[in-house]
């Protein structure tokens, strides 16, 4: 079997342009919620231990206390989340003891974050994103460094850049989606699964480019695009195989995993199932793509 | 030949070292079952726990941020705030404490399983006090003892205590009295040497009126104690049982009357002690303030043991679904890839506990995934294996050549996702570092476990006698 992937780059280019589109507008529509790690503010699991108040009732208890919007979310039979604006822990111990009023309660974890905190976390993770795409891109351009011809040891590196972009995009684009209907919140816990989707995704490319390497040497320059069709079909099986074994254990946390792994390993199952989309599909198309462009204007 | 037979033999020894190290029950139960039977004296195995993060066994995390807007020495005040702070956490009986310095001025205290979250907060953000107490005349002394020993009495038959006159006297230290003397009469502490002996000293500087003060004080105490005392206990643990309590007491005695604000402590002590003292004198002299907490994590007893659960669960799952798969898709290389995985994993919980690693649920998670992507390097190595044969090649050739040209693969990707962690630790989070962490770990041993393990199990098993079960393969 030798499937002629390039043939029908147009059509990946087409479905890849519709998911980015998909994904930049659900960010411009619905922007991300990011949790209270960014915004400041105070996070409160609660167990009632008889029997779960209505939200409304909820709310109406704490109304004294001044805490800015309170939102409450229900989990699971008798629990609840509870958000609202940062409080010192004498109020915090004060709400616990107005909770109880209603129906007996347990605390299960309480989380306050002040707003100096949020504003450093945004920072360092728009630096760390940066930074580990300008790594990466190096990483790959020094790599490919003794492979100059026929396309340059940068494009390779550009083309996994545009990979990896669209890796980081899908994911956060299903969640601005999830956080309007879901009320999902970008967390600590999500930022560390995009930015190791940048690891791992790149994985994929740079397994085929390295084929596409080792072929160009063994088989000379002539024919790129065969030489990239040929790769990409000597590597497929292992794409698969990787791929699937990886998100078996991710599956594995999302489904066993408890409640704070939970969008993580969301965010790890979306990006690294758009890593083997754009890996295969896009970064080695582009390749070619590429390469008929320059050959085009050459002649 | 040899060669690779006592590698075999290696992997395997490691394989039940580290088996053991992270589970050391059955070997334990088997050492204790045969002792019993025939009368032997067998060791239990080495014994060391895995440290569980707040998230797993409860606790709080607070991170503080101090006011350094008037210190010129900035370090020092943050080293003087953490030793005060480790000083009063301490008092909370919680074990393992941790009181660490984060950038420049962040302070970070964790305090696992305490109850009380209120009083802690209370009491870490309190100015710490410092004063120098004199001592109390005889008489004063043997009156407080007998008020100690009055209300001890009426105590023990369960009386009202107060009923006891000036019964608030109990409450005093019986030998020492506070003078007027306290922190905000220092200007500044040094360490310095001897010009003679070399010996470290501690040189403390009064502003204008603590000169005064000072002055009037060693004139009434020559040659008589002046204890130094940070948050009502000795600046110092003088007895050397490792906590500060009753029986610590650092009490110069004074020498002459000390005029010009300067006093020099001098006697045997070690420049470490020195340091100590000194940092501590800094903190009483010029409080930094932290106030509130910036950021508060506090997670219930319940709620760590049920994550832990939770994600061992999921690790156990995926780690069969894994071999499963393994072992459906490539035959032989896929049982031989299993074992090493299970090897892997043995090995990582090794290293987690021998490192020591904080183990969080965001570890556990990055663990996991890189059971998932340890994987990968087997995968690499049996796909060129295939080609291989598929060329015509031997086995053992095959073997050969698969695994290296596997390698500079395995070798770039498995790099770009250390380029990552390392990147991640950039977050100062806990939940990140837990997670670049151990992420990083398990990424470095699956290197390991692709070059030795899946490797010399293929050059053992997969040998010319296989030739006739191509199948397997």
């Amino acid at each position: 079997m030798n499937f002629n992937f390039t043939k029908y780059s147009i059509i990946y280019y087409i479905l890849f342009a519709v998911l980015i589109i998909g994904s930049v507008l659900a960010l411009l529509i619905f922007g991300l919620k990011f949790g209270i790690e960014f915004t400041g503010g105070s996070n409160m699991e609660i167990n009632f231990l008889e029997k779960r108040p209505a939200n409304e009732e909820i709310i109406k208890s704490l109304l004294s206390f001044n805490l800015g919007e309170i939102i409450v979310q229900p989990t699971g039979e008798k629990g609840a989340i509870l958000k609202f604006k940062g409080i010192d822990e004498a109020a915090h111990q004060q709400i616990i003891l107005k909770l109880s009023e209603l129906s007996k309660v347990e605390e299960k974890s309480f989380e306050y974050i002040g707003p100096s905190i949020g504003q450093e976390l945004k920072q360092k993770t728009i630096l760390s994103i940066f930074l580990a795409l300008l790594a990466i891109t190096l990483y790959i351009a020094f790599a490919f460094r003794k492979v100059s011809r026929p396309i340059a040891s940068w494009k390779y590196g550009i083309a996994s850049l545009i990979a990896l972009f669209h890796d980081i995009l899908i994911p956060l684009g299903v969640f601005a989606v999830l956080g309007r209907f879901y009320n999902v919140e970008i967390t600590i816990p999500i930022i560390a699964a995009l930015l190791t989707i940048l690891g791992f995704s790149v994985h994929d490319t740079i397994v085929i480019f390295d084929r596409i390497r080792e072929n160009i040497l063994r088989r000379g320059m002539g024919r790129f695009e065969e030489t990239v069709n040929w790769s990409l079909n000597q590597t497929l099986g292992r794409s698969i195989s990787t791929v699937f074994t990886t998100l078996l254990v991710l599956f594995s946390i999302f489904f066993f995993g408890g409640q704070t792994l939970k969008y993580f390993s969301l965010a790890l199952i979306i990006g690294i199932a758009s890593g083997v989309y754009s890996s295969i599909f896009i970064a080695s198309p582009l390749l070619v793509s590429w390469y008929k462009f320059d050959e085009k204007k050459s002649v | 030949m040899q060669q690779k037979y006592l590698i075999f033999i290696g992997v395997v020894v490691l394989a039940v070292l580290a088996g053991n190290f992270a589970y050391p029950d059955y070997f334990n139960k088997g050492a204790d079952f045969l002792n019993q039977k025939f009368n032997l004296s067998i060791p239990h195995f080495w014994t060391k726990s895995f440290i569980f993060g707040l998230d797993l066994q409860g606790g709080v995390n607070l991170a503080y941020q101090a006011d350094l807007n008037n210190v010129t020495d900035k370090s020092g005040a943050m080293q003087g705030l953490r030793d005060v702070i480790e000083r009063r956490v301490n008092l909370f009986g919680v074990t393992e404490p941790v009181v660490q310095i984060q950038g420049q001025d962040r302070l970070i205290v964790e305090l696992p399983g305490i109850t009380n979250v209120q009083d802690a907060i209370r009491m870490i953000g309190e100015t710490p006090y410092l004063e120098f107490l004199e001592q109390r005349t005889e008489a004063e002394t043997q009156q407080i003892i007998d008020k100690i020993r009055e209300v001890q009495e009426v105590q023990e038959k369960n009386e009202d205590i107060s009923k006891v006159t000036d019964w608030q006297l109990v409450l005093q230290n019986p030998y020492f009295k506070p003078t007027e003397l306290t922190g905000k009469y220092l200007s500044k502490v040094n360490v310095v040497f001897d010009q003679t002996t070399y010996k470290p000293q501690i040189e403390i500087i009064f502003n204008k009126e603590g000169e005064k003060l000072f002055e009037q004080i060693t004139e009434k105490n020559i040659q008589k104690p002046l204890a130094i005392f940070l948050d009502g206990a000795s600046i110092v643990d003088t007895s050397g049982d490792g906590k500060i309590d009753a029986q610590d007491l650092y009490a110069p005695i004074v020498q002459d009357k000390i005029t010009g604000g300067r006093a020099v402590i001098t006697g045997d002590m070690s420049t470490q002690k020195a340091n100590e003292i000194t940092r501590r004198l800094n903190s009483g002299a010029l409080p930094v303030k932290i106030g509130n907490p910036i950021s508060q994590q506090t997670v219930g007893p319940t709620l760590g043991t049920v994550s832990l659960q939770k994600s061992l669960l999921a690790g156990i799952y995926g780690l069969l679904a894994v071999v499963l798969f393994m072992i459906l898709i490539y035959r032989l290389p896929g049982v031989l890839a299993s074992i090493a995985l299970v090897i892997y994993v043995a090995v990582t919980l090794s290293l987690f506990k021998f490192i020591p690693v904080t183990l969080s649920l965001a570890g556990i998670g990055g663990f996991i995934l890189s059971i998932g992507m340890a994987v990968d390097a087997n995968i690499l190595i049996f796909a060129r294996m295939k080609e291989e044969i598929k060329q015509g090649k031997g086995l053992s050739l095959a073997t050969e050549e698969g695994f290296k040209r596997a390698w500079p693969s395995i070798r770039d990707s498995n790099f770009n996702s250390l380029i990552v962690c390392a990147i991640l630790f950039i977050f100062s989070t806990s939940f990140i570092k837990g997670f670049a962490l151990t992420l990083s770990v398990g990424i470095l041993v699956s290197m390991f476990s692709a070059i030795f393990i899946t490797r010399i199990l293929l050059l053992i098993f997969v040998g010319p006698k296989l030739e006739k079960f191509k199948w397997l393969l």
